[in-house]
């Protein structure tokens, strides 16, 4: 049984290898495939059947000829102009509704998109392989943060059981010498009488009242300061928005870039709060009729704009720039706000106290590597230290980078 | 202050140590009544008493508890659609041009999310160069000025435009029909295209006339110029001989004339550098701000104007060979050895008068003639269009509507009942005129007479083309739609005229049609300049009317006169006043004096002690009554060192009344005492001018001796050209400490016996410098203090105004100031010599900011480190931080820092430019706005260095020299200040100092060892090396 299921795992890490390195290959030939099409067609084509706005593409290269789909991605009003009989039924078939031309992109990068599709269905066992393993990634994370649990509790009853075995000789020594050779009914006072008057001992004891008193306090000062610390930080902070917006299913189910909305997010200060024309560029035709998508129809309508409220509030004495951390920095957007991907409501995912920021900047590497910028800087430094090069060491902790 | 040469001083109270300067020297912070009238205490310069204070207080703590408790919502309102091209948070840039009446420039306007916020000088424009004055600079603020007015008024009430078009049409109909005169009465026109409207106007109102005016009118250089105002080319000259100009500061084109003047100013004190210099005089009769630049200065009285222009003539004709002409002499100093300059530099001389005496002018035409000028500094074959006003037309226009004969009259833009000399006389005769419109931005002085008001849009707003310069075309595009229900007034005289009213359209299909394709109209809109053509070959105007002009000249002037005379003036701050209701401005200090928030009778020194005036300290003046020919007003009055005896100047563009809160009834109005000379307005009287104190006391927000210098040595540092080209460090205050050796000069180098290396000593470990170290140097010797720097610096930094009563409390917020230092020849032991120091001083100066100390005295005694030191260099300011002991300002040795007393914004004592949301837009985003109980200080604009920065980095690459600009550096019209990276060896900033840190360049107050990385320029005057006291040449002749 042991065996079978030994070698079951050999079988199947051998055909993950496989994938993985076919994955590879293919990957030189599809990374900006892939690439173009997250960031483009995602939004309203799948790579399967399915149908999202557009005809889901799967089998698409052996649908059309791939000079058609280049002219097609082009200019699709020429192509229905034309009156290709192909174009006009899809035209009809989907509403009427338009796909965007993308003139901007060559051939060459139209039939790696189409090759990234075709490879997406060729590997369509590959995902789920994949699947499991990125399940296992977690599972063990969060099986170590379980074993950290148990270590814990662990501990806490091997302290209760030392307590326990304190106690129990404090109480003997105790009782040895208070018991005189003639008072045997010491032995036999009930043990809650015992306890009681202990207990009386005990409080009439100054040293151990001024102890207890300052214990109250300190715990008392500790549960105020934690909580004055706690003023003005909003972790968790999820506010009800005015449109009930699912990043889950955007970001999460198909995947739509972040940059796709968040227009700003490596170009400037501000990611942006997308504007209802970012919206409407697949809800004009998707789920028209949903209540949530009429809201923007009405405030479009109405022309006032849709008033969200803002969850992640730096006050305006911090200076904060998205482009510096995104795109210099090249760190995820999940690094500070969290998996978004599988929030319905988004929430506050770290403290955005200066503590925080500093921490980081404390810890983390300048993503140097290809940035002409930092290139003088890496030679210093790695001319006195061994240490890699860190914010902090590049004046990332002081005043002026963020309070101006 | 003094150094080893010279005693240095900024005002007479400092010159005599007075006791109440004294006094106020050692309050760094100022004072401020304690008590009110009732005796109950107050809060510290306000008018709050203590116990109110404390009541509420108690209230706004538990308020800010329980508020703590809850987060507010706030808001994140996105586009409904986004335009394509504007990113929220970047900014956009676009260029335009400045216009307010004939000054211009070419801008780039900086907007974010639509809203411009600061504009810079379009360095592409080959007329105006990238320089901007201080008022253009300024000018961004009037656009969010909330008492223009929102809509079209009929009667004073608001009214639709279609039923306003509807009426003045009609009205105008009937004008028309019944032959009635119709004039446009405007300031000098610079765009062609709008003329072309008003010819569309005059066409279909045939009864029309243009009538141009210029409050600062120079229609008699324009008359003795054949009709045109020829352009001016300093940077050709090697002798500038200005009569009355102050060209640098207020005279046609300041900004530009400024960087010519520069170019032959600028030495370089590397081997082979330039070591040439052009020789600069000036007669005059108050100390303009040109006159503080100049190498060579004299004083004459109004009444002899024409006789020194005169005596130039002569002086030069005796020189050349040519025909002196007969006129009365007059005694000025250095004028002989100008005439005699200006002989040996011929063809690269230049003579400019300030006069608007059209015979003044013609002897300066003559003389230019004579100098072979025409051709080389001046060219007359490409004429300048910033005034085209005629007074003759303007007095004409002015008596016809006294006289009932005009029908309509549309002021465009214009405001003759204040900025003209004769506007009370117009006022009354505006309700003889049956249609009355201005399109002024406001309900003005004029406006507010007149029954239709239609205003113009500002010229941010605005479509407009501008044509500065004959063949150098100049475009406006708006960077923000119409904030208020305000239209062109192009639009207007459109729409009157039966035509479409859509300018922009207009506008488009003229310059389509002339360049030839849309494309090419994008691309000029995109530059926002077209300079097809150079001028056409220059022509050498005939001198007409020389014998005429001189006998004009006899008859109009006196060469000794002992009245006493009226000198008006314009302010390098204020202008004409056309700004006047913005605060920017208002709290600019003017140059020389000093002085803000209002006008002043400025008076010598000597004719104060005649007319018996004794000035105290800054603060506390004497209230003077000045009448001029009966008129009568009174006035602060303050002891200017360097104005010609027995003259009283005043500053127009000051007593506004309907301008708005800022301005009215800030100062008084001068414009009405101007007088006439040939049918030109002059700006002086020389009719029955009485000063008399009237035993009031006055107050006058001046700055100029707020943080004094105490003892300090080597604060500015100067020497003459001849000493310069000898040694290169002449000049160059050595500071010296003694020892067990004997005194010693301090070296960094430890180079022979007689020195000493203390600036390696140090308590500290010092700072390195890896990635950048940012750095600045300031030229003295370039600096013309005119403002400019100071209001790019405000604008950018959201620097807040307080208003004239916190600058009399010494508490203005700049974190740039020009510090203006008055010297003289005198030994420093000579107190005979010091006693007339103040008759004709020399004057420096410097423009002082955080000088980003290395060893920075305010980083040390900040008891909670909210001012640190950076890896770049930078002394930063965290205001989050800062509790406002006030320690490091009391420490710094420089007096840079500024401490916040109030809260400058949503507080209505304080109901400046950040007192409503119109005024908050013009906040920078990118820079905090200041809470009271802070320090601040410049922080070298750190928000365009990270702007800089993070686009390089974004781009992969090291940040090119020049990308980085800091405000005050960009709006230098001198290019007098050099900002850049120490560490880049191929900036400017490291290129000039490796070849000024052997010669001119210098630490202020270096002795202290703070180092600083802001170097100054020694100043050079072009001068004899030893000072022949001239006492005024006699020069007699037939």
């Amino acid at each position: 049984m042991t065996i079978m299921k030994r070698l079951k795992n050999v079988s199947l890490m051998a055909i993950l290898v496989f994938f993985a390195s076919v994955a590879s290959v293919k990957a030189q030939d599809n990374a900006e495939g892939e690439q173009i099409f997250k960031n483009n067609c995602s939004t309203c084509h799948a790579v399967t059947d399915e149908v999202v706005v557009g005809p889901g593409l799967k089998g698409i290269s052996q649908r059309r000829p791939i000079e058609w789909i280049v002219t097609w991605v082009h200019n699709p009003q020429a192509v229905i102009a034309s009156g290709d009989k192909y174009a006009v039924d899809l035209y009809n078939k989907y509403n009427k509704a338009q796909m965007t031309a993308y003139p901007g992109y060559s051939a060459a990068q139209i039939t790696s998109v189409i090759a990234y599709i075709d490879a997406q269905v060729t590997a369509v066992v590959a995902p789920v392989a994949g699947a499991v393993v990125a399940g296992a990634a977690p599972a063990a994370g969060s099986s170590n943060g379980g074993m950290m649990q148990y270590v814990m509790i662990a501990l806490l009853g091997v302290m209760v059981l030392v307590l326990v075995a304190l106690l129990s000789i404090v109480s003997s020594l105790t009782k040895l010498s208070t018991i005189t050779p003639d008072s045997i009914e010491g032995q036999k006072i009930p043990l809650l009488q015992r306890i009681a008057e202990n207990g009386k001992k005990l409080t009439a004891n100054s040293a151990f009242k001024t102890g207890a008193a300052l214990l109250i306090t300190l715990l008392i000062g500790k549960a105020t300061l934690d909580s004055a610390y706690g003023i003005g930080i909003h972790q968790g902070y999820a506010p009800e928005q005015p449109i009930q917006f699912s990043h889950k299913l955007h970001a999460g189910q198909y995947e739509i870039n972040c940059t796709y909305c968040h227009t700003g997010v490596y170009k400037g200060k501000g990611a942006n709060i997308p504007s209802a024309n970012i919206c409407m560029n697949c809800h004009n035709a998707i789920k028209r009729e949903s209540p949530e998508i009429q809201k923007i129809y009405r405030s479009l309508e109405k022309d006032e704009p849709i008033q969200w409220v803002r969850v992640h509030n730096l006050p305006d004495l911090a200076y904060f720039n998205h482009a510096q951390h995104t795109n210099v920095g090249g760190l995820e957007c999940t690094n500070c706000h969290g998996e978004i991907a599988k929030m319905e409501v988004v929430q506050q995912r770290s403290s955005l106290t200066m503590g925080w920021c500093i921490d980081c900047h404390r810890k983390t590497e300048v993503n140097a590597k290809g940035n002409a910028y930092y290139d003088k800087l890496v030679e210093l430094h790695n001319s006195e230290t061994k240490e890699p090069l860190k914010v902090q060491n590049i004046g990332g902790l002081e005043c002026s980078k963020c309070h101006y | 202050m003094e150094n080893n040469t010279k005693r240095y001083w900024r005002g007479i109270e400092e010159l005599t140590n007075s006791p109440e300067f004294v006094k106020h020297a050692h309050r760094e912070f100022g004072d401020a009544p304690i008590a009110n009238e009732k005796g109950e205490a107050l809060i510290d310069g306000t008018n709050t008493v203590r116990r109110d204070f404390l009541k509420v207080l108690g209230f706004g703590v538990s308020a800010v508890a329980l508020a703590a408790c809850e987060a507010p919502i706030k808001k994140s309102i996105p586009y409904l659609n986004k335009p394509e091209d504007v990113e929220p948070t970047i900014a956009n840039w676009y260029a335009s041009t400045f216009i307010d009446g004939g000054d211009y420039a070419s801008v780039l306007v900086k907007t974010r999310e639509g809203r411009p916020i600061k504009v810079e000088g379009n360095k592409a424009s080959s007329v105006s160069k990238g320089a901007l004055s201080a008022r253009m600079q300024a000018s961004v603020l009037s656009l969010y000025d909330n008492e223009k007015l929102k809509g079209a008024l009929i009667g004073g009430k608001a009214a639709d435009w279609a039923i306003a078009d509807k009426e003045i049409i009609a009205a105008l109909g009937k004008v028309a029909t019944r032959g009635g005169q119709i004039r446009i009465v405007s300031n000098s026109i610079l765009s062609p295209t709008t003329k072309k409207v008003i010819g569309d106007f005059i066409a279909k109102y045939p009864t029309t006339k243009l009538v141009t005016y210029d409050a600062n009118s120079v229609s008699g250089l324009v008359q003795a110029n054949g009709g045109i105002l020829p352009s001016f080319d300093f940077s050709k000259a090697k002798t500038i001989v200005s009569i009355g100009a102050d060209f640098l500061g207020t005279w046609i084109s300041p900004t530009e004339f400024a960087g010519q003047w520069a170019k032959t100013r600028r030495v370089n004190s590397a081997e082979g550098g330039n070591k040439e210099m052009s020789r600069h005089y000036q007669f005059e009769t108050i100390m303009s701000n040109t006159g503080a630049n100049a190498d060579y200065r004299a004083t004459y009285k109004p009444s002899q104007e024409g006789l020194v222009v005169t005596a130039l003539y002569n002086a030069i004709a005796s020189k050349v060979g040519g025909a002196t002409i007969s006129s009365a002499s007059v005694k000025i100093a250095h004028l002989d050895k100008a005439a005699t300059d200006l002989v040996a530099t011929k063809g690269a001389s230049i003579v400019v008068s300030g006069s608007n005496d059209p015979a003044v002018q013609t002897v300066v035409v003559a003389i230019n003639v004579m100098l072979g000028a025409y051709g080389s500094t001046i060219d007359a074959g490409s004429p300048v269009n910033y005034r085209q006003g005629s007074d003759a037309e303007m007095t004409a226009f002015i008596n016809e509507a006294k006289a009932g004969q005009i029908g309509a009259v549309i002021f465009y833009n214009a405001n003759p009942v204040y900025n003209h000399p004769r506007g009370a006389e117009l006022a009354e005769a505006l309700p003889k005129i049956e249609l009355t419109i201005s399109t002024n931005d406001r309900a003005d002085e004029t406006g507010s007479l007149c029954k239709y008001n239609t205003p113009d849009s500002h010229y941010l707003e605005s479509w407009n083309d501008a044509e500065p310069k004959r063949g150098f075309y100049s475009f406006t595009q708006p960077t923000i739609s119409t904030i208020f229900k305000t239209r062109q007034t192009q639009s207007s005289l459109l729409t009157w005229s039966g035509l479409n009213g859509d300018y922009a359209n207009y506008l488009e299909n003229v310059w389509v049609s002339s360049l030839g394709g849309k494309t090419a109209w994008s691309k000029v809109l995109h530059d926002g300049i077209y300079e097809p053509a150079a001028g056409v070959a220059s022509n050498v105007p005939q001198t007409i009317g020389l014998a005429d002009a001189v006998a004009s000249i006899t008859k109009n002037y006196k060469a000794n006169s002992d009245k006493m005379e009226l000198a008006i003036y314009e302010k390098v701050t204020m202008g004409t006043g056309s700004q006047a209701n913005n605060p920017y401005l208002q709290e600019c200090p003017e140059p020389v004096s000093k002085a803000c928030w209002g006008n002043y009778a400025m008076v010598s020194l000597a004719t104060a002690k005649k007319l018996s005036l004794d000035q105290e300290v800054e603060l506390d003046t004497l209230e003077v009554e000045v009448s001029v020919n009966g008129k009568t007003v009174k006035l602060p009055f303050i002891v200017q060192p360097g104005q010609a005896n027995d003259t009283v100047a005043i500053a127009i563009g000051y007593g506004r009344t309907k301008a708005g809160k800022s301005a009215n009834n800030v100062g008084i109005n001068a414009y009405p005492f101007a007088s006439v000379i040939n049918g030109n307005i002059a700006f002086s009287n020389t009719g029955d001018v009485i000063v008399k104190a009237t035993g009031e006391t006055a107050k006058i927000a001046r700055t100029q001796t707020h943080n004094t210098v105490m003892a300090r040595q080597s604060v500015v540092q100067e020497t003459v050209l001849s000493a310069y080209k000898k040694n290169v460090e002449a000049g160059r205050f050595k500071p010296s400490v003694l020892t067990s050796e004997g005194k010693k000069e301090i070296s960094a180098e430890n180079g022979n016996k007689e020195q000493i290396n203390t600036t390696g000593v140090s308590l500290w470990n010092g700072h390195k410098y890896n990635n950048h170290a940012w750095g600045m140097v300031i030229d003295l010797n370039t600096c013309t203090g005119c403002a400019a720097c100071v209001v790019s610096c405000n604008a950018e930094n959201n620097i807040a105004v307080v208003g004239r009563q916190e600058v009399i409390n010494r508490r203005e917020m700049h974190w740039m100031r020009i510090d203006r230092y008055y010297s003289s020849d005198a030994d420093v032991e000579d107190a005979k010599g010091l006693e007339y120091a103040s008759e004709n001083p020399e004057v420096i100066f410097q423009p002082m900011l955080c000088q980003h100390c290395n060893n920075a005295p305010c980083e040390t005694v900040c008891p909670v480190l909210a001012t640190t030191h950076s890896t770049e260099g930078l002394n930063q300011m965290t205001y989050n931080r800062c509790i406002g002991t006030r320690y490091c300002a009391n420490n710094c040795p420089y007096k840079v820092r500024r401490f916040n007393w109030f809260r400058y914004y949503q507080t209505d004592e304080y109901d400046f430019q950040f007192n409503n949301d119109l005024g908050r837009m013009v906040i920078n985003p990118e820079v905090t706005v200041r809470s009271r109980g802070v320090m601040e200080k410049c922080s070298m604009c750190i928000q365009r260095i990270q702007a800089g920065k993070l686009e390089a980095k974004k781009e992969r690459r090291r940040p090119k020299d020049g990308e980085i600009q800091v405000a005050c550096a960009q709006s230098c019209p001198t290019d007098a200040i050099t900002f850049g990276d120490m560490n880049d060896e191929t900036s400017e900033i490291t290129k000039l100092l490796n070849a000024e840190r052997k010669g001119r360049a210098f630490g202020v107050i270096e002795e202290i060892n703070v180092k600083p990385n802001i170097s100054y320029l020694v100043k050079i005057r072009n001068k004899e090396e030893k000072v022949v006291k001239e006492e005024g040449e006699v020069k007699e002749h037939a």
